[in-house]
Parts: C-alpha cells; structure tokens; sequence
C-alpha cells in the first residue's frame, strides 16, 4: 500500500522516482535529526496527570532527564501493539493489575532485572518474571452514611436484602469493579459471584453511573446509604472544596476484616519492550521506588506506598491499619474476562 | 448534465485523497470481519438488544428534539415578523459553542437530587426523601436526548435558515398570486424547497449522536458506542468492537441513503436571495409564543449553563491554571485552524469536482469522505493507528535500510495522526455545507463563463468561488468549533506533552470536580463563539 501511494503521488508531480527517492531521503534526514535528543524518558501512563506530574518534575530534578508523557486511559495497549518496534515509549504507568497483566500477555513490556527494584517492593507486589512491579495498593472500600452508625461489613453483604435501594457504585465495567468482581470468582467461584452480582444489582438504588466520588455525592444525596469506593478518593473528597461535604456524610470502612482481608489493587510500572531509553527507564522506575518518591505518592496521592518503612499520610493513618486479602495479583487479572461476562450477564450496568 | 471541464489531474486527485481519507474506514470494515462468533453472541445474548434498543430511541429523540428546535426556529427567523430578529439570528447559533459533554455535567449539577432546583423544591413543600415527589430524572435516556438536541439544534437552524434565505422568493410570490396565504406558501413552498439542507442537517445530527460517548456516559446510557468501547476495552477485542463500529456505520449509511432516495430528483437553484421578502405577520400571542420559543432555547442551550461556569470559575479557579490552559488552548487553535482549514479545500476540490465534471461517479469521492462522520471518535482513532502504523514502519526500515538514523513514528505518533483524524471525521460537515451552497448556484453560471471563454480556473475564481464564499466560511467555522471541541481522537493520538482543552476538562469531568476546569471550559466556549460573531459579522456585511 505505501508503494502504491509514493508512485500515486510521483505521478501526480510528473517526477521520476529517482527524483522522488531525493525527497524521501531529504525528508528523513530532516526528520532525523529533529527526532534526535537530549536525554529524557518516554513515558504512557493511564494515571491522570496530577497525581503523577509532581513525581516527574522531582526526578528530572534529580536526573536531569527529561519526561515526556502521554496521559491516557483507554487504548494504550492497542497504541503500543500498533507501534510495535518502533515505539518512543519506555515506561507504562498503570492504575490497576490487570492493565499491566494485559500489557505482558500481548508481549508489550521486557523484564527488568533491578536489584533496587526487587528489594523495594514485596515479593506478592511485583511479578515473578519481573516483568511488572506495583508501586501503590489500594483498598476497594465500601462508604456507609453516617447515618447508619458504625458497621461492620463485607462486599458480601452488599448483596443484602436489608440494603435493598439503598447501594450506589461506579460502572460494573470500571477496571476497579471488574477486579473486585474477579477476586469474588477467585473466592467464591462463578456460580456464588453471578448470583451475588444479581442481588447487588437488585439493591442499586440507581443504575450504576459516575465515579467512585460521585457515589459518596449520592450518600451526601440521600439517595443511598453505601457505596464502593476506593480508599485514596476518601483524602481528595476532605481535601476539595465542594466534596468535603460528601466526604463528611460518610465513613470509610474495610471489608472483610474478620475473614479474608479487604480487597487490594495495585498501581504499577513496566518497562516498554522496545524502550529506546533502556537506562533512563530504568531510573525512572527504580526513583519511582525510592523512598522520596513513595514519600510524595503517600503524601499528595493518599496511596498506600509499596515500599516498606514509608509512612502513610496522617490523614490516611487516622482511618487505621486494615488487614489486605491476599489473593494472589495474578488471579484477579486471570480471572478478569469472567468476571466482565457475569457482569455483562446480570445486566448490571442496565 | 454535460461535463463542462475534463481535468485528469482533478480527477485523480480528487479520487486519491477521497481513498485515503476512507482508508481507515477500509481498515474498520477488514479488521471487523475477524470477528469472535462467540463473543458477539454473548453480547446479542446479554446486552446488545438492549444498547440497540436506547441507540435507536436516542437517535430517534435527538433528532425529533433538533428538527422542532432548528426548523421552527430558523422559519420564525426568515420568514415572520418575531421581534428583536437581528440578534436572535446570531443568538441561536450560541449553543454550538457548548460542547454536549460539558452541558450534561452542567445540567446534572443543577437538576439533580442535591440540586439547588430540588432542594428548593424540597423546602418549599417540606418533602423530605426522593421517594415523595416525582422530578424529571437527568441521567436518563430523554435526559441525554434533551442535552444533545439543545447544543445540535443549531446545525439544523443554520443550514435551514441559509437555505430559507436563499430562496427564489418569485416562486413565494407566485404561490401567493395562486392564492395561497403567506403562512400557507410557507408550508407549502419554502419548507419543501429547504428539505435538502434540513435533510444534511439532520443527517449531522444523527451521525454526531451515534458517535457521541461523553454524553451517554455521563448519563449512564447504554448505547451501541458502550457496546464497542466495552468489547475493546473490556474483552480486548478490537476486532469485535470493529464489527460493532461498522454496523453502525452502516446503519448510518443506510439512512442517509433512504433519505436521498426520496428527494431524488428535487433540485432547487438560485443566487436571488431576495431581501425584499414577505414575512408572515405574528399575532400578539403568536408573537409571544415565537419569541419564547426562540429565547428559551437561546437561554438553556448556551446562557445558563454559561453562567453556571463562569459561576464555578470564580468560585474555584485559580491562576496558576492560566498558563497551562494558555498552552492548551494555543494547542487547540493549531490544530484546529489546520484541520478547518484542509477540509474545506477537500470539501471544495470534491464538491466542484462533482459539479463541474457531471460525471456518473462524480459525486463519489464527497459521498465515502462523509462516512468517517459517522464513526466514533476512538474507534477511528484506532483505525488510524492501523492504517499509517505500517506506513511509518515502512519508512522506519527505509531509512534504516539506506543507513540513516530512524525518524520515528511520525505519521501515527505526531500530530499529523491527529488532524488527519479531524479531516476524516469532520469531512462530512464541511461536504453538507459547501455541496448544499453548490446545488444553490445555477447550473446556467457553470456554462456561462465556458462559453465566453473562460477556462477552468478563471471560471472558478471569478464565479463559483465568491458565491461560495459565504459557505466556505460557514463550513471552516463549523469544523473549527467541531474541532475545538473533539476529545477521544485527541486522547487517543496526541504526542508527548500534548494537552488541549478539550482533553484537560474531560480529566477534571469524570473525576467530577469540572469546577476546577471550569475556567478551560469557560476557553472552548469562548473559542467557539469566536466563529459565531465572526460568522454574523460576515453576513451582515
């Protein structure tokens, strides 16, 4: 195809192809010598840019390598594949477990072999093959109306028949649900999830619409008394003008503490197979571990850091230690195309 | 017809540039027939009726909603006496300035249940839960209908209110002389002679709708672009959603088709815009009922959620944001003025190609460019990726071939990807507008200056092009504000360090803090608005 158009357009000018050949070569060299750079790293991430803009200024900071980032949530796997070798990218952020998962099943990432990176993140938090590694966990919390008092809850129970009209959460399609929905598979199986899934579906006060934030809204609202949610909103929602007030109707609670432990998830990194910036990924990523940078993701992000021996934020602390399922990562990512049948089969987001 | 000019070079172009603009449609179509049977069923076995069921209904409702808006509105304009008419001409183009996903956010701030509306509503009566009182829920189906009609209204009330004021008024005339009332050689005259451009515009509308994804979210819609962004995103099956993307597109064609079937045949030329027009004379009450019609709309589709942002903005903007919102927007601008600016020279080259050749295939390379229109944004986006993601590794091993350093992606990893992606999409905007404006010029005109002497291009120059020159303008703008406003290409397909406005607010909307963009928001309506006073200046002229 690209033949055919470079003769089409030769032809269109009347010009020989050696002719053509010239422009094509002059064009190159050209393009070349704008494509060439100083040092910097490439980087696609999915987080949004606040939460990860202060990080990278702090590591050019220190480095003086320059990050260029491209912020997308969707298609960025795709993007990649299409890029194949020639991709600028050298290092992926990701929001959730089975984004990264997804990106080493289609072959897009190369292991990293970093003793600093190995040592900075448990054993449970990075991937056998070293081919991902988590940088932050969070909870999948379940929000109560104050007005309920203090409770005691599983994501079980959100099946219920007491809180019938009374629950609100996100899109069953969000990759948060579908991991929290994956880890019920891996817990109770599919027959037990589909049916689970039915019942919460029949005690939504609404259908399932906006963000994690937007449910505490609903709480605030009246218009329900629980909501999923994860852990780092609860800190955004005190810190914003507007939703602290949502924030200040609701408790943030830690399901499952009595049996298997809350739901975790992960935020992570990979390094780009094609990475053309092999080192300078690589300090990107080993930085992104380090104590400061776990300092600023705990601080600005209210994230739970990876790295042992760094406190959560004050504010994070005050909502107290909880005890984390551990499911194996893996699983859930396993078990994630499942689960977004049984959802798209208990017509939950209808 | 006779063709009155043969340029082989025109044809080629025009036929080239037509294949690679719908390449990527190709692409979509190919990739779709590798569909997963077993994935597809499971969604025709769970959700799909469904998502087809809302897809049809909203597009049924918006286009309803948009055809009552604009045709009305633009008649009360043309052709009747409705007070303060020189400001409301301009006036009823605002709400194009907003975009659909930044008036559902708005909306649903104000109407919903911790609204300010419900909440007096709630004190004056003392109603205390949402269980004692009904309220017309937002996010719903008719919720994103309304929303989408109020800001796609305007495409309809421009292109029919331009055909309106191109009208013969001597067959009007004639009407009346026949015996018709003024209001009945309205209905009976000059609706029909503006049902092409009401047909294109409505065509618009329907496309900007099926594409629409913000909106729908937003609202919790389910629609058949949930559909195709579920089994890619979801399944991880780009070959599915293809398929999906493609029966839509089909399902558009299909339309489109249908309705030009009907009015084959109907043609209605004229360059004797009258000004001395009869107007049909509003009773008082009629005077009333017109002017509120025409306000209301005015005032829900651009006024009020206006000031509720710029209400937001002094609320919770702060300046710091000003120096990143003045690289996105600078950002905006560029791109936008080049993909306006390229679609209209392909609207024009294909549009007077298929004029001036009359040929029987004459109309082809303007009716496939319009199809991208139809596609939603990421979809074609990935179809892109697709398409010119071969043709940099070509070049890529090329250069490494010949020994110099590799460039880079720098077709589908530049801006290039971006703006080709705007021509593609936004195609069939300027197509409607600058091919209705040529069906206005009289055929007679085409041979006149053939027969003088006159060669291809003087007669381009001298004749079509400054009658048209009203519809370029026209059509530029309204790829400009379209672009302006574009957000999943953009997403999708930008380089490093790239943001425009667009992209900034959708992050601050579904994290649900658009006060905190409210100012960038504030920016895209402004920046188009832009073309809306420029666009009425030039009329008045």
């Amino acid at each position: 195809m690209p033949i055919t158009l470079c003769t089409c357009l030769g032809a269109i000018f009347e010009r020989s192809t050696a002719m053509l050949n010239k422009i094509l070569i002059c064009l190159l060299l050209t393009l070349s010598f704008i494509s060439a750079a100083s040092e910097e790293v490439n980087v696609y991430s999915y987080r949004q840019p606040f939460l990860v803009s202060p990080l990278f200024d702090q590591f050019t900071e220190k480095t003086g390598i320059k990050v260029n980032v491209v912020f997308a949530k969707k298609g960025m796997s795709e993007r990649l594949a299409r890029e194949g070798k020639y991709s600028p990218a050298d290092v992926l952020l990701t929001t959730d477990i089975s984004r990264l998962i997804e990106l080493r099943d289609k072959g897009l990432v190369q292991a990293v072999n970093s003793p600093i990176l190995n040592e900075a993140i448990p054993a449970h938090y990075q991937a056998k093959d070293k081919t991902w590694f988590a940088l932050t966990t969070r909870v999948r919390n379940i929000y109560s109306a104050k007005r309920l008092g203090k409770i005691d809850i599983n994501y079980e129970d959100l099946a219920d028949e007491k809180y019938k009209g009374r629950v609100c959460t996100r899109s069953g399609k969000h990759p948060y649900t579908i991991a929290l929905v994956a880890s019920m598979i891996g817990e109770h199986g599919e027959i037990y999830t589909i049916d689970w899934l039915k019942k919460v579906k029949s005690n939504l006060a609404r259908k399932p619409q906006g963000s994690d934030r937007g449910q505490v809204q609903a709480i605030h609202q009246n218009l329900c008394d629980i909501s999923l949610g994860n852990s780092y909103y609860f800190g955004k929602m005190l810190e914003d003008k507007k939703q602290k007030k949502w924030a200040d109707e609701v408790y943030i609670n830690f399901p499952n503490q009595n049996n298997r432990g809350a739901h975790i998830n992960i935020s992570g990194v990979a390094m780009a197979k094609y990475s053309p910036n092999v080192a300078n990924a690589r300090a990107l990523m080993e930085f992104l571990v380090s104590e400061p940078a776990q300092q600023l993701y705990a601080q600005t992000n209210m994230e739970y850091p990876v790295r042992k021996g760094v406190e959560v934020s004050p504010l994070v602390a005050s909502w107290g230690s909880y005890k984390a399922d551990d499911l194996p990562l893996e699983t859930i990512a396993k078990h994630r195309k499942l689960a977004l049948m049984l959802i798209d089969k208990s017509q939950f987001d209808l | 017809m006779i063709a009155l000019y043969q340029s082989k070079k025109w044809i080629f172009v025009s036929f080239l540039i037509a294949l690679v603009l719908i390449l990527p449609v190709f692409v979509m179509l190919i990739d779709g027939i590798s569909v997963q049977a077993n994935l597809f069923s499971h969604l025709w076995q769970t959700v799909l009726p469904t998502y087809l069921e809302n897809t049809l209904l909203l597009a049924f409702f918006v286009v309803s909603l948009a055809l009552v808006f604009g045709v009305i509105s633009a008649g009360l304009i043309s052709y009747t006496n409705i007070a303060f008419k020189n400001q409301l001409r301009w006036l009823l183009l605002l709400p194009l300035a907003m975009p659909a996903y930044l008036i559902a956010y708005i909306y649903t701030d104000l109407l919903d249940y911790a609204g300010p509306i419900q909440r007096a509503l709630r004190s004056w009566f003392a109603l205390q839960s949402p269980n004692d009182y009904w309220f017309f829920d937002i996010r719903s189906l008719a919720g994103a209908a309304i929303m989408l009609a109020l800001v796609l209204f305007p495409y309809i009330y421009m292109l029919t209110r331009g055909a309106f004021e191109q009208q013969d008024q001597n067959l009007l005339r004639a009407s009346r002389l026949l015996g018709l009332s003024a209001k009945q050689s309205f209905f009976k005259v000059a609706l029909p002679l503006a049902r092409p451009a009401i047909a294109i515009a409505a065509s618009l509308v329907l496309m900007e709708t099926l594409a629409d994804f913000a909106t729908v979210q937003y609202f919790a819609v389910n629609t058949l672009t949930t559909a195709i962004y579920d089994t890619w995103l979801g399944y991880g099956d780009l070959a599915t959603a293809n398929a999906l993307a493609s029966i839509l597109m089909l399902l558009i064609a299909f339309v489109v088709l249908a309705e030009q079937r009907t009015r084959a045949g109907i043609r209605h030329q004229s360059i004797r815009p009258n000004t001395n027009k009869e107007l049909i004379q509003l009773s008082f009450t009629g005077q009333i009922f017109a002017s509120v019609f025409c306000w209301l709309l005015v005032l829900l589709g651009f006024f009020l959620p206006f000031i509720l942002l710029i209400v937001m903005a002094i609320e919770y903007s702060d300046v710091e944001q000003l120096s990143s919102l003045i690289e996105a927007g600078f950002n905006s601008i560029k791109i936008s003025v080049i993909a306006a600016t390229l679609t209209v020279i392909i609207a024009l080259l294909f549009g007077l190609f298929q004029r001036l050749h009359a040929h029987k295939y004459a109309h082809i390379p303007q009716y496939i460019s319009g199809f991208g229109y139809a596609i939603p944004g990421t979809v074609l986006a990935m179809a892109i990726m697709t398409t010119f993601g071969p043709l940099d590794h070509w070049l890529n091993d090329f250069a490494a071939m010949i020994g110099l350093p590799t460039p880079g992606l720098i077709l589908s990893g530049s801006l290039f990807a971006i703006i080709f992606a705007f021509v593609v999409r936004f195609s069939a905007v300027a197509n409607g507008t600058i091919h209705s404006a040529i069906e206005n010029i009289p055929s007679s005109l085409d041979y006149a200056p053939a027969s003088l002497g006159l060669g291809l291009s003087k007669s381009l120059t001298r004749v079509h092009l400054p009658l048209l020159k009203p519809a370029i303008v026209v059509a530029w703008l309204l790829v400009f504000v379209e672009a302006m406003k574009e957000l999943p290409a953009v997403l999708l397909l930008r380089p490093f360090n790239f943001e425009t406005l667009s992209s900034q607010i959708y992050q601050m909307i579904s994290d649900e803090r658009l006060e905190q963009g409210a100012l960038g928001a504030i920016l895209i309506v402004l920046f188009g608005l832009l073309p809306v006073v420029l666009l009425n200046r030039h009329k008045d002229k």
